[in-house]
């Protein structure tokens, strides 16, 4: 890929491993999203892709491995000064304050005082709908709704990175493709976004760089222009298309489950 | 945007290895580390020795056991409700008191206060279920409260019955016998009792009960998931406690041989719990053996001090619980795998010798 | 007493157990704690006014100026550090940490303090009252219920209005989501402790004043109403607190008007039928457990 000084990556994980309780959900994991690109996690339920977002924003401690934003070491802040820092996630299903009205959503996006672009202002400027609705509860909102003040929750914080979970889940297709169709106008701003996204054929559409994870490991990286079918399918359910080119057979394995029992023969793993 | 000669690369690193041309590893279950036979054979003998102690020592050292294995009772007893079925309940003192108060008005009707703690054990679960009914959709902090207003209610309750000696208090009838022997009777039923329901709670524990019950204190929605009955399990726990507290008021008052009605009922019975068990170790069988023991040892050493006794042992057990929440137990066995009570279950890989090897995995019913 | 007056006391005496019943429901409300405390941070508070106005010699009212923002400010400690890390162990932990405090604090005034009931005086108030009709009201009574509703008044403005208020309801929502929006809920936490703390300790010296209190006053009686306040009228809104507390008066005197020693009682019975009837309370529309 080409790369000037100006793509220097804004966001790293580098070596991420995040376990629940004996549970490891994710090994090794390394990423770099340069400032100003959109990158897509694709991958089954339960790769690990959500996880990762959120061990980005804070809510999980790996393992080992780091996070950097912007060259700076993130990896054993708080969420909140995370958010600070200038890292925003809008969290899967949506996650709004249901008894908080529309515009109480967004003024507790802005808690943290970051100086930015994203203000009341701007936020219904981008969202025309939002300035005479600003008043009703969040739990009445409908389901796109409730994803765009979502987003609009964390754009209040004017953040470098926008971490997106699912924007998809539980909405029509139309819906989607109307909250989608908002992300170039961000990007156009300058914003860096990864996403996680169940619809495969969406985050092609908007992501200038694919990640496949597959049981907590990246199995496919690249812009999806490049990408054929079968490479996806691969990455993406871990089942050899066909003999002859290769690919190992990754069908799960028991053994990996079970926690790493020292010297012990047998165990599977 | 794509170049040309620019393929998506396979990043990730290590492949989890095919399992098609492996064998699945042999395992093997065992209930317990060791051969318990030697240890069963101990606690008989040590029951067996505490049974001939009051041909031996003088009658103040068996009421001193007496009030030791009352306290082993309810903390054992609470310790069940709280740390394997995740009712945290501070109205346990509802059914000492009602146990206590039921052997009097049995003994008003001519029964002997020692044939009438079977009875009163059965009454404490028939009560056990009413107030469960009245419970049982509550979530913790509500339900620990209710249970409080409960005991509360029953203490007001029986204060207004007069010929039960109202709020000045009643003296247990049919408690007949010349002091030694009054004093060996109520010493051999305590341990009856306590030996009973020590070994119950242990026989349900490794009982496949026990199983539902340590995945429900692990993880209550992760245990319904998997099929666990979360509320018929916890309700046999709420009634085999409430017995059980029953059983330990009826005890406590053949004990005191005079019952006043703000003692009966008294929350302190229920911190005793709490401290015992938190202290002890929450969650395991020798938890409270090992916290009552200390507890003892403070009571006898701040003896007349009250409040400052329970000013120590408050601030031990807020300690503990931040701090050490598996408790005194809970920290030894974590190191040496020791387990007096083993009710978990151990798997080996196959053809393994225990001594000296490594469990391939350890579920312990804590 | 009439009936009319039992229920007029009682709608008096419902003043203050809101008062009482609001920080439980605060702090059960934002933190899922309940604070088996509560009682006995009460009387804590009665007794350090009783200190104050023995040691200044300032009338009874003037100690609240010190008494209460002293416990704001202790209330804001206590949640950060013994509270917080309770909370990072569990949900029980909690309640046993709570429960033990009660404990250790009913112990220690029985310790350092004597056990002898004691009243905090309040100069003519006390015993004077007017008439409308055959209905009496103590003057005293009247204050106490008029400082309950304007506390409640000024708390229901706070939250709903102020910024911190904000983030308390936010924080009370869901604590992941609003950590995610950058905010720091454990300063929340300690803000809405130390405004439990606050409403308590009023409440603590009303109760002070209007009766006789001991060092076991707070786990005998005041944790019970406040807790039975809360179940009566329903978590979620104040005004629900404040229905409860008076529906708890109410049917308290009505029980005393039966029978003297009824009094508790009644309240007691009350709060088990609307358990059992209708569990998340008379204002709530939401699920109680």
């Amino acid at each position: 890929m080409t790369s000037s000084a100006a793509d220097a990556p804004l966001l790293q994980v580098r070596g991420l491993s995040v376990h629940h309780g004996q549970l490891q959900a994710l090994h090794d994991v390394s990423l770099e999203v340069p400032a100003g690109t959109t990158h897509a996690m694709i991958g089954a339920n339960g790769a690990g892709k959500s996880t990762l977002l959120r061990t980005i924003a804070g809510l999980h401690h790996p393992s080992s491995g780091s996070i950097l934003l912007d060259g700076q070491d993130i990896t054993g802040m708080r969420p909140e000064r995370r958010v600070a820092a200038g890292v925003a996630l809008v969290p899967e299903g949506r996650r709004l304050f249901p008894s908080l009205t529309l515009e109480e959503n967004l003024l507790v996006g802005m808690t943290s005082g970051r100086n930015g672009p994203w203000g009341l202002d701007q936020i219904y400027g981008l969202f025309g709908w939002m300035r005479e609705r600003r008043g009703q509860r969040a739990a009445q909102l409908s389901g796109g709704e409730q994803q765009a003040v979502a987003i609009g929750r964390a754009l209040a914080a004017s953040p470098r990175v926008l971490l997106l979970d699912e924007l998809s889940l539980g909405l029509a297709p139309v819906v989607v493709r109307r909250i989608y169709g908002l992300l170039p106008q961000l990007a156009a701003a300058g914003a860096t976004i990864l996403l996680v996204e169940q619809d495969v054929s969406q985050a092609l559409a908007v992501a200038s760089q694919v990640h496949c994870l597959l049981e907590g490991r990246i199995t496919l990286s690249g812009a999806p222009g490049t990408m054929t079918a079968a490479q996806i399918e691969r990455a993406y359910f871990g089942v050899a298309a066909s003999a002859g080119n290769g690919a190992h057979q990754v069908t799960p394995s028991v053994g990996a489950a079970l926690p790493e029992a020292g010297a012990s023969p047998g165990a599977g793993r | 945007m794509s170049s040309v000669g620019q393929q998506a690369e396979w990043a990730g690193g290590p492949v989890p290895p095919a399992v098609t041309d492996q064998e699945p590893a042999s395992v093997r279950v065992t209930r317990s580390r060791r051969s318990v036979l030697w240890a069963g054979m101990v606690a008989i003998a040590g029951v067996a020795v505490l049974a001939y102690l009051p041909y031996l020592v003088y009658s103040s050292t068996t009421s001193l056991l007496d009030q030791f294995f009352l306290l082993l009772i309810m903390a054992s007893m609470w310790n069940l409700l709280a740390g394997y079925a995740g009712l945290v309940s501070v109205g346990q003192q509802a059914f000492i008191g009602l146990g206590a108060y039921f052997v009097v008005i049995l003994g008003m009707h001519g029964l002997s206060p020692f044939a009438s703690i079977p009875i009163v054990t059965v009454a404490g679960a028939v009560i056990g279920l009413v107030f469960w009914w009245l419970v049982s959709r509550l979530r913790s902090g509500y339900f620990a409260i209710t249970m409080w207003v409960i005991a509360s209610v029953c203490m007001l309750v029986i204060i207004q019955v007069s010929s039960l000696g109202g709020g000045t208090g009643i003296a247990v009838p049919g408690l007949t016998q010349s002091p030694k022997l009054l004093s060996a009777y109520t010493y051999w039923v305590t341990l009856v009792v306590t030996v009973v329901a020590i070994a119950a709670i242990y026989l349900l524990l490794r009982s496949r009960l026990g199983l539902a019950l340590t995945a429900i204190r692990d993880d209550e929605t992760g245990a319904r998931s998997v099929g666990a009955r979360v509320s018929s399990v916890q309700r046999l726990v709420f009634l085999v406690a409430a017995a059980g507290c029953a059983a330990a008021g009826a005890l406590y008052a053949i004990d005191q041989q005079f019952i006043v009605p703000t003692a009966a009922f008294s929350v302190y019975f229920t911190a005793e719990m709490i401290f015992i068990t938190i202290i002890g170790g929450i969650g395991t069988i020798e938890g409270p053996i090992i916290g009552t023991v200390v507890f003892f040892v403070l009571q006898q050493t701040l003896s007349s001090a009250g409040t400052w006794y329970w000013i120590v042992l408050g601030l031990v057990a807020i300690a503990v619980a931040i701090w050490a929440p598996r408790g005194i137990w809970g920290l030894f066995a974590d190191r040496t795998g020791v387990r007096l009570f083993p009710v978990g279950y151990w798997l080996w890989p196959a053809g393994a010798d225990q001594r000296g090897s490594n469990p391939l995995l350890r579920l312990i019913g804590r | 007493m009439t009936w009319v007056n039992a229920v007029v006391q009682g709608i008096m005496l419902g003043g203050l157990y809101a008062l009482f019943a609001c920080g439980l429901s605060l702090m059960f409300g934002v933190m899922k704690v309940i604070n088996l405390a509560h009682g006995d941070l009460a009387v804590v508070a009665a007794y350090l006014a009783l200190g104050v106005v023995t040691v200044t010699h300032v009338p009874t009212v003037w100690s609240f100026v010190l008494v209460v923002p002293i416990f704001a400010g202790v209330g804001y400690l206590v949640q950060r550090t013994l509270i917080q890390a309770a909370l990072n162990r569990g949900v029980l932990t909690t309640l046993l940490v709570t429960f033990g405090l009660s404990v250790v604090i009913e112990n220690a005034l029985q310790q350092f303090l004597s056990a002898n009931s004691r009243s905090l005086s309040i100069g003519s108030l006390v015993s004077d009252s007017f008439s409308i009709g055959q209905i009496t009201i103590a003057y005293l009574d009247l204050v106490i219920l008029v400082v309950a509703v304007v506390v409640l008044l000024g708390l229901q403005y706070f939250l709903s209005s102020s910024r911190n208020g904000r983030l308390i309801r936010a924080v009370a929502d869901d604590r992941e989501a609003a950590q995610l929006s950058g905010v720091n809920y454990r300063h929340v936490f300690g803000v809405a402790a130390a405004i439990a703390f606050a409403t308590v300790a009023l409440a603590g010296l009303a109760f002070g004043m209007y009766t006789q209190f001991d060092p076991t006053t707070g786990t005998d009686q005041l944790l019970l109403y406040a807790f039975e306040a809360v179940v009566i009228g329903g978590l979620g809104s104040l005004w629900g607190t404040l229905a409860g507390g008076i529906l708890l008066g109410v049917a308290q005197q009505i029980g005393a008007q039966i029978h003297a020693s009824d009094q508790l009682l009644a309240g007691q019975l009350l709060f088990l039928i609307i358990l059992v009837l209708r569990p998340q309370g008379i204002t709530s529309r939401r699920e109680l457990a």
